[in-house]
């Protein structure tokens, strides 16, 4: 818990410290979906995204923020997405997106313990 | 026989001379640096097929030893002068040359990486620019001041081109596709190495570019981050602290690297736009040279019998840089013949 | 770092200075922080380097607190600035002398503005004219009080009684720079060396002895801000910034810090006692804070000026371990007598007390 002594409190830093972040998460979707890597950050697939449109979800988002190690946000928002796949149909790189959510939930499942979704 | 001088032994310049020579035309090349070859001969591989540059360099020279071509090497031009048809080359050295028509082909030279200081070239030890990396390849070996393998490395695009701050709006167009040629080629030589591209724009235009990129990505692994890099300091470890922000995640970054590489712009050498302004040549608002016209005439000066090849008026890569070459010659062929 | 290259950076911003002859300009703040500062600075001008330096007593606030928080308009901060050289000219001095890095880039704000557009000088001729009756000219040479104490560093250097080398180890000391944003990055060509690597605190520490450490939050902001700072609830940003570069700052075991800017100065000093008190952290040395010291204090200690009357006890972080280090004679009994003799109470919570 941060002080407030003087009636102000320290900020939270903004920067992604490449560092200090764990990508073991990112690595463990490009062993298992090598697509993974080949994202340029079009928007296509959020875009399309059945999800995206009703709720905070992009794919092309979290896809950074995973390979930053910047795990936090992907952790709760993955779990937004319904597989309906039509994400896939926009490509133009051949990221296999629908693999790559799936294999994100995995490695939190596994890594990280955390529920199956 | 007519003769003609080509100003700049490098690309275009070599490629219209042997051209010229071989349709029967006396040809003077001068060439202000000692050796011929201009930018191509300090670079080890070529994008995108990562050809040796010395495949080239043979080809240009191959076709430039002919005997009616005369080559003057350490001969800087500073204006050229028409008379009665003829044209008057003056060279820094006080010597003139004769011409009936002449071609300017005097390229481009790269940005000075020190202007832009928040980088740190020449400062910090491990800041490198593209062409000390080709320098390196060359020599053999990826290493740091101190001997090691560099395990971070990151390319820092756009260095002196796109940039209002050192007066270059343009796109240098050479150096996306370099950036990640170099970046493959480094994780070939240090297969451990983690390489980051830091990009404003990833403009793969050309043939077999985008294709280039995707294999950085998918078989290298290379890290491309869109966001342009704002400073460079050494933190306690000597580790390179790169700023940046993610773009694409709306976040600011940090991160620790052990080499960068600035990914340096093209420009108009400073003695070209003296000679441009001494022979009444117009220049364009990047400086380079201006033709009378940018789609059909790209290599007329506007002044009859003194005609532009390759960079001295736009970022070309080899390819265009010999055909645009080419183009010049079948302009002043055009020349003599109807004057 | 290379220090050849390093040079070649310096090289290409060197601003002119006036030798002589200036029109000074106050700070609104520095006075009550750290009030032995401008007292030296006139002193050191006037009796030590023999300048001739006048202020006129009529001049007022520059108002850049108020313009940067919003409450003064750009026309009216164009007019007090037109008054102060109105002042200027009527004592007959051209060479302006600015003490605080807010107002020093309110000055260039203001000059280059009136250079782009020539009808905003018009029109502040006009408003200053209709509300006072006076002319003005606009400066020939424009200087911060740190470009004059650079210019003549050589020549403090060559008086000095102390160095800034640690007398046990007989290595310089290491010393943080740390320019008021202000200064020079809205326009490097005001600023001794430029936005990147501004040459006028380091040429000082470089000419007295010490050794600048550039790490790698050397150009970030101390956070001041203005509006920031001034909304309580807000503070805990500005704090945050100067947190940033203490840390970054920490593993190269700075003996003290340097700045030109009085706002920077105040932060650094009094955030380092926030922090502990909030925080329970420290960024010196053994658990100790990293004294902060204004140019002219730092002058003043390499000259032999007795602490005290430089004001060093005026500071949060007390510099005594610092003035050991350096070998610098004082007398504690004296620290909290006023020029008449009079003893005032200590204030309570100072750090780096022995």
């Amino acid at each position: 818990m941060k002080s407030n002594k003087f009636g102000f409190t320290l900020s939270e830093p903004r920067v992604i410290d490449y560092e200090a972040n764990n990508r073991q998460i990112a690595e463990y979707i490009f062993d298992h979906e090598p697509t993974f890597r080949l994202c340029i950050e079009c928007g296509a697939c959020a875009a399309t995204c059945t999800a995206g449109q009703f709720m905070t979800f992009s794919l092309r988002e979290l896809n950074v923020l995973l390979k930053r190690g910047e795990n936090d946000i992907p952790r709760q928002r993955i779990k937004n997405c319904m597989f309906c796949g039509k994400c896939i149909l926009v490509c133009p790189r051949g990221v296999n997106t629908r693999g790559v959510i799936f294999h994100a939930r995995e490695a939190f499942r596994k890594i990280e313990g955390n529920e199956r979704f | 026989m007519e003769n003609i001088v080509v100003i700049g032994g490098g690309v275009s310049g070599l490629e219209a001379a042997g051209q010229l020579a071989r349709m029967g035309y006396s040809v003077t090349v001068a060439e202000k640096n000692e050796k011929t070859g201009g930018n191509v001969k300090n670079w080890y591989h070529l994008f995108p097929d990562r050809r040796d540059s010395k495949e080239v360099i043979d080809y240009l020279n191959k076709l430039a030893s002919h005997p009616d071509i005369k080559i003057l090497t350490g001969k800087e031009i500073t204006e050229i002068s028409s008379r009665n048809g003829k044209f008057d080359i003056k060279s820094s050295d006080g010597t003139v040359l004769e011409a009936d028509a002449v071609i300017v082909a005097t390229g481009f030279e790269l940005f000075d990486s020190r202007r832009k200081e928040e980088y740190g070239y020449g400062i910090y030890d491990n800041v490198i620019t593209s062409a000390d990396l080709e320098k390196m390849f060359r020599s053999g070996g990826v290493r740091l001041v101190n001997g090691k393998l560099p395990e971070k490395v990151g390319f820092i695009h756009c260095v002196g081109s796109r940039d209002e701050k050192v007066g270059n709006y343009y796109c240098s167009k050479l150096c996306c596709v370099t950036a990640v040629k170099q970046a493959i080629e480094i994780k070939e030589k240090i297969p451990g190495a983690e390489i980051f591209c830091f990009y404003m724009d990833m403009r793969m235009g050309g043939p077999y570019y985008e294709e280039l990129y995707r294999e950085a990505q998918e078989k290298y692994g290379i890290t491309f981050i869109r966001g342009k890099v704002s400073e460079i300091s050494v933190n306690i470890n000597g580790k390179l602290v790169t700023k940046a922000e993610d773009t694409l995640a709306g976040r600011p970054l940090r991160m620790e690297l052990d080499m960068v590489v600035l990914m340096v712009g093209t420009e108009m050498p400073e003695g070209n736009i003296k000679l441009a302004e001494r022979s009444l040549l117009k220049c364009s608002e990047n400086r380079f040279f201006k033709p009378v016209d940018n789609h059909y005439g790209s290599n007329l000066s506007g002044k009859k019998g003194i005609f532009y090849a390759g960079c001295c008026v736009a970022q070309m890569n080899i390819t265009e840089s010999i055909s645009h070459a080419r183009a010049a010659v079948s302009e002043v062929v055009n020349y003599l013949k109807n004057r | 770092m290379k220090e050849p290259e390093n040079k070649r950076i310096w090289s290409e911003y060197q601003k002119e200075i006036a030798d002589d002859h200036f029109f000074y300009v106050r700070s609104c703040i520095r006075q009550s922080f750290f009030p032995g500062s401008e007292q030296f600075f006139l002193k050191m001008m006037r009796e030590i380097l023999g300048k001739d330096i006048y202020e006129n007593p009529s001049h007022t606030t520059c108002t850049g607190i108020g313009y940067h928080t919003d409450i003064v308009p750009f026309e009216t901060i164009m007019t007090v600035i037109a008054r102060h050289f109105a002042l200027m000219k009527e004592a007959g001095y051209r060479n302006i002398a600015i003490s605080c890095v807010t107002s020093f880039g309110i000055y260039t704000e203001i000059i280059e503005t009136w250079k782009h557009f020539p009808e905003t000088l018009e029109k502040t001729r006009e408003y200053l004219y209709k509300a006072t009756g006076r002319e003005f000219d606009v400066p020939e040479n424009m200087a911060h009080t740190s470009d004059i104490v650079y210019k003549f560093r050589n020549e403090i250097a060559a008086k000095a009684k102390y160095r800034l080398v640690n007398r046990f180890t007989g290595e310089p000391l290491k010393v943080v720079e740390h320019i008021g944003c202000h200064y020079s990055k809205m326009f490097p060509k005001y600023g001794v060396g430029g936005a990147e690597f501004p040459k006028v605190l380091s040429g000082m520490i470089e000419a007295w002895g010490g050794q600048v450490i550039d790490y790698p939050e050397r150009r970030h902001c101390c956070g001041f801000g203005f509006r920031q700072y001034i909304v309580q609830a807000n503070r805990g940003y500005s704090l945050s910034n100067s947190v940033k570069k203490f840390e970054s700052m920490k593993p190269y075991k700075p003996d003290f810090i340097i700045t030109n800017c009085p706002g920077c100065n105040m932060f650094m000093d009094r955030w380092q006692y926030a922090m502990r008190e909030m925080e329970g952290k420290t960024y010196g040395e053994n658990g100790l804070s990293i004294p902060v010291l204004t140019y002219e204090e730092v002058a003043g200690l390499v000259l032999g000026i007795n602490p005290w009357e430089l004001g060093l006890q005026y500071h949060m972080v007390q510099s005594e371990p610092l003035l050991d280090k350096i070998g610098i004679e004082y007398n504690p009994s004296d620290k909290y007598l006023t020029k008449d003799g009079i003893r005032i109470p200590a204030p309570e919570n100072l750090i780096n007390i022995k």
